[in-house]
């Protein structure tokens, strides 16, 4: 084992998957003298040469579009697109020709890409440069949908993406390009569709993904002073996702927060508030929560930023809300 | 024909037989669609014939075309069996994509013909990753993309030309230009010396040629294959042309001026090589058995997709991914 940061762990990943697989490639823009926008790229335009490790003009139609094309002809391209937020001039080649591609021509053929987009807030890069697109990309037949929150997740995640014969969203917060943590860099890929259960609890669930995560744990700790016990599962695939671990912990718990950085109004969480309800609601103890974003573009200034934030304090308070209150004691007469 | 030996009797007796069978083909796919039988959008390519065949007649099997909405000439000229088309217009079992797909995304890879395309101008850009992944994977082979005059005022067409041209991968690039973007006369809609030009302001070279005379066509296209197949990176073909019915099956283009029309169609294609046959001394006779033999050859093919079953509906959920796909949902 070694402490690496996310960046670092992405790096390494597809170092591996090249070394590994001579048909896989990266295309994009500023990948080899700047080595990607964290420098998850750093050092592989010197290892791999140009041509796999391609550095591209500002032409995100046609960074997508060639990708599927040269993955429909026997090539496993990875895409940079830089920002979730360029994914939008992309937006009808991997809505239109990668994901429905082989299905369009009777199975035929496959598109195994990666997309990889930078996503969420950090720091102040306003509208244009904070979106978190994941539920678009849920919403595309074809599509599988990731979003590490951990290195180690970033790690084993993006070998499975590449060596996936779907086209994947590969999702990465750029506020977590920067935190470090363990990572085995001998591990092989992670299964893609199965959860983690970072905490377990007793008294209510929390479904959340990406830097989100932290909050969560934060969260938890914090509720824990109080005497109650939250179970934490990171979702890590969101399509398809994990409905084993999140009935199981639902089941058990009977209470479903979730909570995600982007716009709470047709987010990711109704589905899974949807889908735990129609499922098992005779084992809800309480109205299932989402914490969210509001449906506001991003700001700039510092506090306005931070009120498109999801806070530890925002989950915490989601919680205790939905548990009955009771001065004895917080889980009295449940 | 100025720079190479004319084409043998036999070449061009087979150029004709494939533009009869490519016309045969959308004739009957035209009424496939009057009849409701084939649903949804049917381009016809009837009129641009010459255009897919004198360019197709330059390449290998194993060379790749990606093609547009007007695509069902291309996946002819290329090889694809007519037979697998017409259940595919049809919708059936045994139809090229198993029914999935229908006229606009024909396709074989069998064949090389990575598909027809329902977006303008997308079949140009996976032309330009399979240039790419010929180009990464060190493959003896070119890649072809046809694309109609309606491409002309898109952003990807011109990322696509840059994107050629900076990385010289092995493609040429053929701009059919039948006059009208769907219902809109393109020129009404477009900026600059045309479509020429938009290639050449990318330095890339290119020919023009009468995209209704197939000899043209065929030495043009001779020439800049090889070109590319020496290495000498992208190349554009810009042809003019003309389609004699709407912009799709039911679009009887009443936008457009009878005389037109009318000027276009003398100028046909089919017609011209035959009335060039035939002072080669080719029989006349010869040349209505070929046209016989090839209606009775596409009326089979519609026979045969009118009598194939429609996919099991299960086919329906299918092929969509491997992890997640519709019995997971």
């Amino acid at each position: 084992m070694g402490v690496m940061t996310y960046a670092e762990a992405a790096r390494l990943s597809l170092e591996q998957e090249m070394d590994r697989d001579p048909r896989v490639w990266a295309l994009g823009e500023d990948l080899g003298p700047e080595g990607g926008v964290a420098g998850q790229y750093r050092g592989l335009q010197q290892k791999f040469g140009p041509e796999r490790i391609l550095d591209t003009p500002i032409s995100e139609s046609m960074i997508m579009g060639s990708a599927v094309g040269a993955a429909i002809c026997g090539t496993r391209p990875v895409v940079e697109l830089r920002y979730a937020d360029f994914g939008f001039c992309a937006a009808d080649e991997i809505v239109n020709q990668a994901a429905k591609i082989r299905y369009m021509l009777g199975g035929q053929v496959r598109a195994p890409l990666v997309i990889r987009q930078s996503v969420g807030m950090r720091n102040g890069m306003a509208a244009q440069h904070s979106q978190n697109n994941e539920a678009l990309w849920v919403h595309v037949p074809g599509l599988v949908v990731i979003a590490p929150g951990t290195p180690a997740d970033t790690h084993g995640l993006l070998k499975a993406a590449i060596r996936c014969d779907d086209p994947v969203v590969f999702l990465e917060h750029k506020e977590l390009w920067a935190t470090s943590g363990e990572v085995d860099p001998q591990a092989g890929p992670l299964p893609i569709g199965v959860a983690r259960l970072v905490r377990p609890g007793a008294d209510a669930t929390l479904v959340t993904w990406s830097s989100t995560l932290g909050r969560a744990l934060e969260a938890a700790d914090a509720l824990a002073q109080s005497g109650i016990s939250l179970e934490v599962v990171d979702l890590r695939t969101l399509w398809p996702w994990d409905r084993d671990t999140v009935f199981a912990s639902v089941r058990k718990t009977g209470r479903l927060v979730v909570a995600h950085e982007s716009v709470r109004v047709g987010g990711f969480g109704a589905e899974l508030v949807a889908e735990v309800a129609q499922t098992m609601f005779p084992a809800l103890k309480a109205a299932p929560v989402r914490v969210a974003s509001p449906r506001a573009p991003v700001p700039y200034a510092k506090p306005l930023e931070d009120m498109c934030r999801v806070s530890a304090d925002m989950i915490a308070a989601a919680v205790r809300e939905m548990l009955p209150a009771d001065p004895s004691g917080p889980l009295a007469g449940t | 024909m100025t720079d190479k030996a004319l084409p043998t009797t036999a070449r061009v007796l087979e150029m004709h037989r494939m533009m009869c069978t490519i016309r045969e083909f959308d004739e009957q796919a035209g009424q496939a669609l009057d009849s409701g039988l084939a649903r949804g959008s049917v381009h016809q390519y009837v009129g641009e014939e010459a255009i897919a065949t004198g360019v197709c007649a330059n390449l290998a099997a194993t060379d790749y075309i990606a093609s547009y909405h007007r695509g069902h000439g291309h996946s002819i000229a290329k090889g694809v069996d007519p037979v697998g088309m017409a259940k595919e217009l049809l919708g059936r079992t045994g139809g090229v994509c198993g029914g999935k797909g229908g006229s606009m995304h024909i396709a074989d890879f069998s064949r090389g013909m990575l598909g027809a395309n329902g977006v303008v101008p997308d079949g140009v850009s996976l032309a330009v990753g399979a240039a790419q992944a010929v180009k990464l994977l060190r493959q003896d082979r070119i890649v072809a993309a046809f694309f109609g005059d309606g491409a002309l005022n898109r952003g990807p067409l011109f990322e696509a030309l840059n994107w050629a041209r900076v990385y010289q991968l092995p493609l040429l690039f053929i701009c059919e230009d039948n006059l009208y973007s769907a219902t809109q006369r393109t020129g009404a809609v477009t900026a600059g010396p045309g479509g020429v030009a938009r290639a050449q302001s990318f330095d890339i070279v290119t020919e023009t040629v009468d995209g209704n005379d197939v000899l043209a066509v065929d030495a043009a296209a001779a020439r800049l294959t090889a070109r590319i197949r020496d290495g000498g990176g992208p190349a554009y073909l810009y042809a003019t042309t003309y389609r004699w019915y709407g912009h799709l099956a039911f679009d009887k283009g009443l936008y457009r001026d009878p005389a037109e029309v009318k000027s276009w169609r003398e100028r046909d294609c089919i017609a011209r090589i035959e009335a060039w046959l035939i002072g080669r001394g080719v029989d006349k006779a010869a040349l209505a058995a070929t046209r016989e033999a090839v209606k009775r050859a596409i009326d089979a093919a519609y026979e045969a997709a009118r009598a194939a079953p429609f996919p099991d509906k299960h086919h329906a959920f299918t092929d969509v991914q491997d992890i997640g796909g519709p019995a997971w949902a």
